[in-house]
């Protein structure tokens, strides 16, 4: 075990400034209306440094910064771009552990899934799309002889990115990296609950870009996102969030007639059938971690497989063997390697799960483990922690129904497969699914029935730059990862040519 | 009849200052991920209502025009049999809801309805 010692305290080598300001223009920049707002750490509870304050001025300064990089950044060869996006993944690989501590610090999360999740995986994303648009290649169509249409890619030109607070760096590189890779200059807004990781992460990296190519501006949403969001400066907007945000951003978009991706969410089932316990080994293990999987990033995860459906006939057995495994869940100082979960991210955030634990309980689901806030010692008496709940229920619950956000699993069982695949697709959402079973048809039969974007198949979690990610039905538009995404971020500009000399003999 | 949406008095209290800030006010219940399942708060007309969305009811807060809650209506459907009452927290709000600025955030609590005021229910 080992515990990091907290950003800007003694042993730590980790700098943290009385305050931060935008990053415009490759400069650091004092924000117009001089504003600044605390930062709190969700693992204390106490603010830590200041954050600018960014208003519609700052916007508009950074779409200035942005539209003056961008012709010169979209000209640039598909190699430079994917170097620099190499040497941006080294860095960061080479500052990793820094850059966890970071994270967690500004999140909440346990420094073990920082260290070898989010920033791996971010630094992997900057590593795909590196060789993805090396790779990518246009396209040739033979109309007859003498005409031919020649697809070519094209940047969008200057791009807006809102972020979400749950993984603050990997959800911005999940929206950078192919943005940056396609040739377009970005505006980001990122949250206002984690607004310091990625500032940490450009002082690292931001010599890297020519200036003006990433601008980042901190704030509210409603005076630094609904600037940006609305602008008619920008060629898109993506959005990770909520869902009545999200149709305010496509209300904003559609005045501006600019393509939107949204990331709104879900409400995601994790299916374990019965052959699952067909023998004590190895996989019965791992569907065991499969169930836990909720309490990862305190379910702060969009995809948290926050419906738990277990076939009836196995239901007392394996449902009694998960609530020891949630029960070994360690919690503790997010920045204890040890620790398996950490603070949730802010006080709203611990509020609102609080009222759903309590709506749970009115409708009559059963606690079967956790169910209250935890309150833990010292330092860390004053941040936001809630115990791993297991409710038992009925999926017609409100907490079966609304994403909680939170280490909360909603259970319930089903009689058979038929039965499994309605109560799954019995949600407004779509976004995530498990699917557990020794059975690889009835896998398959599964996975393709449920209505949702990712079905993790005998995992749950994983999230690799090469597999598609997004949602059906409210849970969003478009994806995120893999090489599909260079599609959302650019043009195609079609030459449609003629080698033939003949007129067509109309006039 | 009975209402399907409350305010508390700290919550009005604060409606009245952003009413006072920025003219009538609207709220349109999230859904999904993040600050889902958050009450929006909006300056009137900014968000677009339609035929997607369902009238909650309307929010005394002692001064000017009550304040129009909305849900959308298949939301509505899975949330119909609770009574909503909407608090303000600290804390860092995200969205783009109006309170967020203040360091507060609007807040859903729920309760059941009883089986007498089910009956009664405001129609939507």
């Amino acid at each position: 075990m080992s515990v990091f010692a907290a950003p800007g305290a003694d042993g730590s080598a980790i700098e943290v400034k009385s305050r931060y300001q935008h990053y415009i223009g490759g400069e650091w920049v004092d924000p117009v209306k001089g504003g600044y707002f605390e930062n709190i750490s969700p693992v204390t509870g106490k603010p830590f440094t200041e954050i600018a304050r960014g208003t519609e001025e700052d916007i508009n300064a950074a779409l200035d910064a942005a539209h003056a990089a961008a012709p010169a950044w979209g000209r640039t060869s598909p190699a430079e771009r994917a170097n620099i996006l190499n040497k941006i993944a080294d860095r960061m690989e080479a500052n990793l552990e820094d850059l966890a501590v970071i994270e967690t610090w500004d999140n909440g999360k346990a420094v073990r899934e920082s260290l070898n999740a989010d920033l791996p995986l971010a630094v992997d994303h900057f590593r795909y799309f590196a060789g993805a648009i090396r790779g990518q290649e246009g396209g040739i169509s033979e109309i007859d002889e003498t005409t031919y249409a020649y697809h070519f890619h094209e940047p969008l030109g200057v791009v807006g990115q809102i972020i979400p607070w749950n993984f603050p760096i990997l959800m911005a590189v999940w929206k950078l990296a192919p943005a940056l890779a396609a040739g377009n200059a970005v505006v980001l807004k990122p949250a206002e609950q984690t607004p310091w990781s990625i500032l940490k992460l450009l002082e690292l990296v931001g010599d890297l870009l020519p200036a003006g190519v990433v601008n980042v501006v901190n704030g509210f949403g409603v005076e630094a996102g609904k600037p940006l969001a609305s602008s008619s400066r920008i060629a898109k907007i993506a959005f990770t969030g909520e869902t009545t945000t999200g149709r305010l951003i496509m209300q904003y978009a559609s005045q501006n007639i600019i393509p939107v991706t949204l990331e709104l969410g879900g409400k995601s089932p994790n299916i374990f059938f019965e052959d699952v316990a067909a023998a004590d080994d190895a996989f019965y293990d791992k569907a065991l971690e499969g169930f836990t999987m909720f309490a990862l990033n305190q379910g702060e995860v969009c995809t948290c497989p926050s419906r738990a459906l277990v076939q009836q006939s196995m239901y007392a057995d394996f449902v009694g063997d998960a609530i020891k495994r949630v029960e070994a869940i360690k919690q503790g100082n997010p920045l204890d390697t040890d620790t398996m979960m950490g603070a949730q991210a802010s006080n709203d955030q611990l509020e609102k799960i609080l009222s759903y634990l309590d709506i749970g309980k009115q409708e009559g689901a059963k606690v079967l483990t956790g169910g209250d806030r935890a309150y833990l010692d010292g330092d860390l008496a004053e941040g936001y922690y809630v115990q791993p709940t297991v409710f038992e229920g009925d999926n017609s619950m409100r907490i079966f129904q609304e994403e909680i956000f939170g280490p909360v699993v909603s259970l319930t069982s089903f009689n058979d497969e038929a039965d499994a695949l309605k109560i799954a697709n019995d949600t407004l959402y779509g976004l995530g699914a498990g699917v557990w079973t020794r059975d690889g048809s009835r896998a398959f039969r599964a996975g393709r029935e449920i209505q949702a974007g990712r079905v993790w198949t005998n995992c749950y979690h994983a999230y690799p730059a090469h597999a598609a990610f997004g949602g059906y039905k409210q849970s969003g538009i478009g994806r995120e990862n893999h090489k599909m995404m260079l599609d959302h971020y650019q043009q195609t500009k079609n030459l449609l040519v003629s080698y033939s000399p003949d007129k067509l003999g109309f006039f | 009849m009975v209402d399907r949406v409350d305010v508390t008095e700290e919550a009005a209290k604060l409606l009245r200052r952003l009413t006072v800030a920025h003219g009538p006010v609207m709220f349109h219940q999230s859904g999904g991920c993040c600050d889902g399942s958050s009450p929006m708060c909006y300056p009137d007309g900014d968000f677009l209502l339609g035929d997607a969305d369902i009238h909650l009811g309307d929010l005394d807060i002692g001064v000017g025009r009550p304040v129009p809650v909305w849900m959308s209506k298949a939301q509505f459907e899975y949330w119909k049999h609770t009574h909503l009452t909407i608090d303000v927290v600290k804390g860092r709000g995200a969205g783009f809801s109006l309170e967020a600025p203040e360091g507060v955030r609007f807040l859903i609590r729920s309760r059941l309805f009883t089986d007498a005021e089910s009956a009664e229910l405001n129609p939507v």
